[in-house]
């Protein structure tokens, strides 16, 4: 039976989990639960309650595999060292990792972006630490949630205990005992917990509040190219962390020379004595197989690697890779340029912002230019203006006053930022139509541009937004939109 | 007979403090405005390529620094080989620098938050090799920062463009600090060339040569950047009366 095909996404949807002869609510979506369907209800009694309720069985080998495909797109997005989390989520470390994203909350807007596109919801909340992270995506309304560093206390203490990662009967019997919110339950003596429950309570509040360690253990996939290094002693200094690392992008060259690819993304995680990772990723703009090149990359963040009290194994890892094939070099060819990849990536790597300017062909000048990729495949088109075009172009056109007669002559004087100038020449005006393919409210807009000279010679780009006669073509009124050299 | 012995004489003395600056080695060689009066001023007749040259408004383009980076773009686009923008403000209109012959396939755009990433992407660049030129709009130039671009661009052979531009304009002053750059533009724009009717003609600047290793300062009126990056001397002076005359008379580039 094809449960799917009938599945209509009007009515509320529930799935079943069973076990036995035992039938239960698994998952229920916003219409199901407004209606009063709770996870963990027999399904007889969910049918009873909601007319018209749609059953699908639940299916939690294809959940986990879907999880599992969802940490491997994080991980190679954004982050070396992701995992799954329980059956409904994934984690991620974050350092260092956020600053090629612009940053914590642009990194978790746009994850919640991503899901929101596909139709997906999603909780996302940054943390100190694991537990807490946890905690607080499941227990949040909002979408994206990030508790500054050290405010973990601060948080957590209202959230429910549910939310500790412990098993479902010790949260029953603290809920027995009155326990509600994590902060009550840490304030709590140890002793008399431990007695009862076993050391788990005492282990999962010490993660959440960051007291010990709880490092993750990263999420592989079996096609990568994979190189260990492990040390029977531990090392420290960053010459020899250096040399390893070189010498296992050597191991990792040969490997992707044998396979015929190129790597786009390589991760160096380090393992630490005490059990703590730290993880450097290097992103290439075209698949890499140069031992240099990678060398370099990695050279230049190995210092940022905090040894502690030793490391005790390496490994290099190629996430994602391309088909490369052989090339042959021309001794004759040094004529051409020189290939700047390796440049773009260092930039790259350290989170600045690399690009080109390519040509729109638009007469409207915020949108006659778009941002490239810096190694996209070049483009040959060009703009085609005949009248000259300003240095600096100013984010948003500031307004201007002018005395000017209308309907085409350039004005006379012009009062910008405060300064009053008196036009000694001006050339104009150039008329620009509103795109009414791209906006329907731009279908009469015009913009009369003028170059205006001032005495002392400065050079401004202005325009009059409408064409100084009919009023449906624009304002009137005249801003300022660029500064000319 | 006895000139041709003395300049053989101090060329020879040329070389040898070249020697002794060590950058005799690699013949740079350099790139020439193609404007006599102003490649005279400077020492090898043209701006060295594996050097900084520094550039600056004055006036208005304390602040905008769009007649410097103008200049700086037509001189990059006179070079072979790509060219690496680093900035943090991001304001510049290609059109405009496409305008004076830069194409923008050969212009890789570097986009820092801070002035430190700027001058650490400039070095970057300048070490790397291989590139027409390195533009950086930067704020503070430091002499230990600029020293250490004119080492990196010495040891590649690239030539390393700065376009000073400052928040204010009092902040200006700053231009006054010694730097490590071979040589140091101030650019002012004046009035445009006068056209025989009423309209904006090709704009004029002020350029002054300020500083310029084993040179003498001087400054001229120049026409801005051609379609193909090149400056020409513009004759008379920023004197009004002298436009009303249309003067016509100049040396195309």
């Amino acid at each position: 039976m094809d449960q799917r095909a009938e599945l209509s996404p009007e009515r509320p949807l529930a799935l079943i989990a069973r076990s036995g002869s035992k039938r239960w609510i698994s998952a229920a979506d916003v219409k199901a639960k407004e209606a009063g369907i709770r996870v963990g209800m027999p399904a007889a009694k969910a049918q009873a309650m909601v007319h018209g309720l749609q059953f699908a069985d639940a299916d939690p080998a294809a959940d986990a595999e879907a999880l599992e495909r969802i940490a491997l797109w994080a991980l190679s997005q954004y982050s070396p060292i992701v995992a799954v989390d329980g059956a409904d989520g994934i984690v991620v470390d974050t350092e260092g990792a956020d600053h090629l994203q612009g940053g914590e909350l642009a990194m978790l807007t746009g994850i919640v972006n991503r899901f929101r596109a596909r139709g997906l919801t999603v909780r996302a909340a940054i943390a100190d630490t694991w537990g807490a992270a946890h905690a607080c995506a499941r227990a949040t309304r909002r979408e994206a949630v990030i508790i500054p560093p050290g405010e973990t206390a601060r948080a957590v203490e209202r959230l429910p205990i549910s939310h500790l990662r412990l098993s479902a009967e010790i949260v029953t019997s603290l809920r027995t005992l009155g326990f509600k919110t994590i902060g009550e339950l840490s304030a709590t003596a140890r002793a008399p917990l431990a007695l009862r429950f076993g050391p788990e309570i005492g282990r999962r509040i010490d993660q959440m509040f960051g007291r010990i360690s709880e490092p993750i253990d990263p999420i592989r996939a079996p096609e990568w190219i994979e190189v260990v290094r492990t040390f029977a002693e531990p090392i420290g200094a960053a010459e020899t962390i250096d040399k390893y690392v070189g010498r296992l992008i050597v191991r990792l060259v040969a490997e992707l020379q044998r396979k015929g690819l190129g790597a786009r993304r390589t991760d160096l995680i380090v393992e630490k004595v005490d059990g703590s990772r730290q993880a450097i990723r290097a992103g290439t703009a075209k698949p890499a197989r140069d031992v240099a090149w990678l060398t370099k990359l990695f050279r230049d963040r190995t210092e940022k690697i905090e040894p502690g009290f030793g490391i005790e194994k390496l490994t290099l890892i190629a996430v994602m890779t391309e088909p490369l094939g052989e090339e042959q070099r021309s001794s004759l060819a040094d004529e051409q340029d020189q290939d700047i990849t390796p440049l773009i990536d260092t930039f790259g790597n350290r989170g600045q912002r690399v690009y080109r300017i390519a040509p729109v062909a638009s007469d409207v000048p915020e949108r006659s230019i778009r941002r490239i990729a810096a190694a996209a495949p070049d483009v040959t088109e060009a703009w085609v203006h005949h009248w000259p075009r300003p240095v600096r172009l100013l984010a948003r056109p500031e307004l201007i006053d002018v005395v000017a007669l209308l309907p085409d002559h350039p004005p006379v004087s012009v009062t910008w930022r405060g300064k009053r100038r008196r036009v000694k020449r001006a050339d104009g005006p150039e008329r620009i139509f509103g795109e009414w393919w791209t906006r329907s409210s731009e279908f009469d807009a015009v913009r009369d541009y003028f170059v205006i000279e001032d005495e002392a010679g400065e050079r401004l780009w202005i325009f009059r937004a409408g064409d100084g006669v009919d009023a449906a073509t624009g304002s009137h009124r005249w801003f300022c939109h660029g500064i000319f050299a | 007979m006895m000139t041709a012995a003395r300049d053989r004489v101090i060329s020879d003395l040329r070389d040898r403090i070249a020697l002794l600056e060590g950058n005799a080695g690699r013949k740079s060689g350099c790139l020439a405005f193609g404007v006599p009066e102003i490649d005279a001023a400077l020492p090898r007749g043209g701006l060295a390529h594996g050097a900084v040259h520094e550039f600056a408004g004055g006036g208005a383009g304390v602040v905008d620094g769009a007649a410097a980076a103008l200049f700086a773009a037509g001189i990059a686009a006179r070079t072979r080989g790509k060219i690496v923008w680093c900035l943090t403000r991001p304001d510049l209109f290609f059109p405009a620098l496409a305008q004076a012959g830069l194409h923008p396939d050969r212009v890789v755009f570097v986009e820092a938050d801070g002035q430190e990433d700027v001058l650490a992407s400039m070095e970057e660049a300048l070490a790397f090799g291989g590139l027409g030129a390195v533009v950086g709009e930067i704020v503070r130039l430091p002499m230990v920062a600029s020293r250490r671009l004119q080492l990196a661009a010495e040891k590649t052979g690239t030539m390393g463009l700065v376009v000073r531009r400052w928040r204010r304009q009092v902040e200006a002053s700053d231009f006054g600090q010694p730097t490590a750059s071979t040589t140091r533009w101030r650019l002012s724009v004046l009035p445009s060339e006068a056209l025989p009717v009423p309209g904006v003609g090709r704009p004029r600047w002020l350029l002054e040569l300020i500083r310029v290793k084993a040179g003498e300062c001087a400054e001229f009126i120049v026409g801005a950047c051609d379609a193909t990056g090149h400056i020409h001397l513009s004759a008379g002076s920023a004197d009004r009366a002298d436009q009303a005359d249309g003067s016509e008379s100049r040396i195309i580039a």
